[in-house]
């Protein structure tokens, strides 16, 4: 039977949660109610209160506490209700779970889930895709699944390693991915990425949703004999560069793609990397396809012209590929 | 490891009273801090052998003493830069205080972070971060830990007045009390954060008067009485022991340095600095310890002096570890594989 996104991530949760009686969630809503999801539903009844821990609405108050517990050797998973609120808890995440190790020695081996992007009509404030300041956090680890396998396989590495580990999952693949995941127990190693379609014409470096947008495009640009290659990060910090670069290093051309907003985004410091140390190689510029500078707007016709699609990415490896 | 635990005085005969050997310990580790941080202050930041922030306790040393000397090796600190005193108890020598303000490798961040900003795990103290509330709702994390795993033990975390102003102050003790969880909270009112006196942090008159807010008990005792502040904890871990939840001890003192070594200070009105001059907690202690016979002149003299020569031998030992290597820049990022 197939199993969705939203199913995978809730698998490897009750997976971890039995094997390790050290495991335990912090959240809001995620006991009674079951998450607004429905990822943790079932798990009060089967973990009880001690385990499962709905606290009040208070972001910093929440990662802080995976924090102490953290510290004290448990490892939490706390859930962000919307990766938009994590600006709430900051301080906490870059300035408290990610320097510890380095200033004191002292591990903190929590994971946050942060459900981002948007395709939801989710408006400003429940679409965004928050991810580069972390990147940006020496000390944090970033992870951006796009299949059901990775989510699953990732969740369970992030529980598992003795850093801070922050989990975006993607709203808009929750139902919309489904596949049939092996029956046995197995892992995702976090700092891998994934060559997903193979090519020797152009690279496509992306992550996340965008993944599917990348191989859609890809499909339609093989009916014209143009052979893409699809990376797919799944890891952005640390970062894979050396599946990338090797995938440059084969296509000599790439383009960048994120849901994320431009300036700032990773697709700029993914150019720097590919400038710095496969520049011999490119046979032509290095191009980005993503959202705009703006936040994401609520209304149909806006969020559609906000997040790349299929038709922008097609349109400029084609453009790439010709020059 | 410990400076402290076993000098001679402790055990001559004078001081088998339990209270009069208590007193002893608190007047140790006052001491020890205060001559400790007057060392950093006056003479090593002075002599530009530590460079960068200076912040000490002084006039302040009952908070950390009276309180750390209740918990047991199990409970979990979260000192304040301001509480110095609460690694000497856990047993953290005073070369390693010194190794740490003067950025060598025998400090506890072995050069990584400065001053007060260290921790060790091991003996269950946690290092702060500058914006100081965020450890309110992480000591809430680790009191919740403690109670996860069936302990009876409590987490012990300190601020400041002006910490009380910031929402993760708030969202800490709020998370706590809703989840009963065994942490004891101790507020350093000294009634400065930085320049700002306590009448444009909050309206209301004490910090303890917020408690009843959160539907946890708090009270005020005066900051600089140790003896007072010690009670005060012991009914405050008892609660916590029992499972009753948070337990806020808002502790009335005075800040008699500036915010830190660089800031004189030159906002607080010269009265304050005579009026709580005259309420020193270690004078207040020599004398109460002088008048029930618990120590005379002689003993006084010579506890200083034992303080003083421990301290001379730390500040050598810390001059003489070396500095850290610049390859140790990229390490402890993230667990070595």
């Amino acid at each position: 039977m197939a199993t969705t996104y939203l199913e995978a991530i809730r698998e490897g949760l009750w997976e971890e949660m039995e094997r390790d009686p050290d495991v335990f969630l912090i959240g809001e809503d995620i006991g009674v109610y079951g998450g607004a999801f429905k990822i943790t539903a079932g798990f009060l009844e089967r973990f009880g209160e001690r385990r499962v821990v709905d606290t009040p609405i208070a972001e910093s108050g929440i990662v802080g506490a995976a924090i102490g517990a953290g510290l004290m050797g448990l490892r939490p998973v706390a859930e962000m209700q919307f990766s938009d609120f994590i600006s709430c808890a900051y301080d906490q995440i870059v300035n408290f779970a990610a320097k510890c190790r380095y200033r004191w020695g002292a591990a903190v081996p929590i994971v946050i889930r942060a459900p981002s992007g948007g395709g939801i009509h989710g408006g400003p404030y429940h679409s965004q895709n928050p991810e580069m300041p972390f990147v940006h956090t020496p000390g944090l680890k970033v992870v951006a699944p796009s299949t059901a396998y990775d989510a699953k396989g990732l969740i369970k590495s992030a529980i598992r390693d003795n850093d801070p580990v922050m989990f975006f999952e993607h709203k808009g693949l929750y139902r919309r991915i489904k596949e049939d995941l092996p029956a046995e127990e197995y892992t995702v190693p976090i700092g891998k990425a994934a060559v997903v379609r193979p090519g020797r014409h152009l690279s496509i470096v992306t992550y996340g949703a965008m993944v599917y947008v990348a191989l859609e495009a890809a499909e339609r640009l093989a009916a014209e004999g143009i052979e893409i290659e699809v990376v797919d990060l799944r890891t952005l910090l640390p970062l894979d560069g050396e599946t990338v670069l090797a995938s440059v290093r084969k296509t000599a051309k790439v383009l960048l793609l994120h849901e994320d907003t431009r300036t700032g985004g990773l697709a700029g410091e993914l150019a720097a990397l590919i400038t710095e140390n496969v520049f011999e190689y490119l046979d032509g510029p290095i191009v980005r396809v993503t959202a705009p500078d703006t936040p994401v707007p609520f209304s149909a016709p806006l969020e559609e012209a906000f997040l790349p699609n299929t038709e922008q990415v097609v349109e400029k490896a084609r453009w790439l590929y010709r020059y | 490891m410990s400076a402290v635990q076993a000098t001679t005085s402790l055990e001559s005969t004078k001081l088998a009273d339990p209270e009069a050997s208590l007193a002893r310990q608190f007047l140790y580790y006052m001491s020890m801090m205060r001559e400790v941080e007057d060392r950093i202050e006056r003479k090593l930041y002075r002599q530009g052998k530590i460079v960068g922030g200076v912040y000490v306790g002084r006039g302040q040393e009952a908070i950390p003493v009276g309180t750390a000397l209740v918990a047991e090796p199990e409970d979990v600190m979260f000192p304040s830069h301001r509480d110095m005193a609460v690694f000497l108890i856990r047993g953290v020598h005073p070369r390693q205080i010194f190794a740490q303000y003067m950025g060598r490798v025998g400090g506890l961040t072995r050069g990584k972070d400065g001053n007060m900003h260290m921790g060790d795990i091991r003996l269950n103290i946690v290092s702060i971060i500058s914006a100081m509330a965020a450890c309110v709702p992480v000591a809430a994390g680790a009191a919740l830990a403690l109670k996860y795993k069936g302990t009876r033990n409590a987490a012990f975390c300190y601020f400041g007045d002006g910490a009380t102003s910031r929402g993760d102050w708030h969202e800490g003790i709020n998370l706590a009390a809703v989840q009963k969880l065994p942490l004891v909270l101790i507020c350093n009112n000294n009634q400065y954060a930085y320049s700002t006196p306590l009448e444009k942090q909050m309206a209301c008159a004490n910090v303890a008067d917020r408690g009843p807010g959160y539907g946890i008990p708090a009270e005020v005792v005066d900051g600089n009485d140790v003896i007072a502040i010690h009670a005060a904890t012991r009914r405050a871990v008892a609660h916590a022991r029992e499972g009753l939840g948070p337990y806020l001890i808002e502790c009335k003192t005075f800040r008699m340095t500036g915010h830190s070594a660089h800031d004189a200070a030159e906002y607080v009105p010269k009265h304050l600095w005579e009026e709580w001059g005259r309420k020193d907690p270690i004078d207040r202690l020599e004398r109460l310890m002088g008048e029930r016979g618990w120590a005379d002149a002689s003993d006084l003299e010579e506890w200083r002096n034992e303080v003083r020569r421990e301290v001379d031998e730390a500040v050598r030992w810390a001059e003489n570890s070396p500095f850290p290597d610049p390859s140790e820049l990229l390490d402890n990022v993230y667990e070595k594989r």
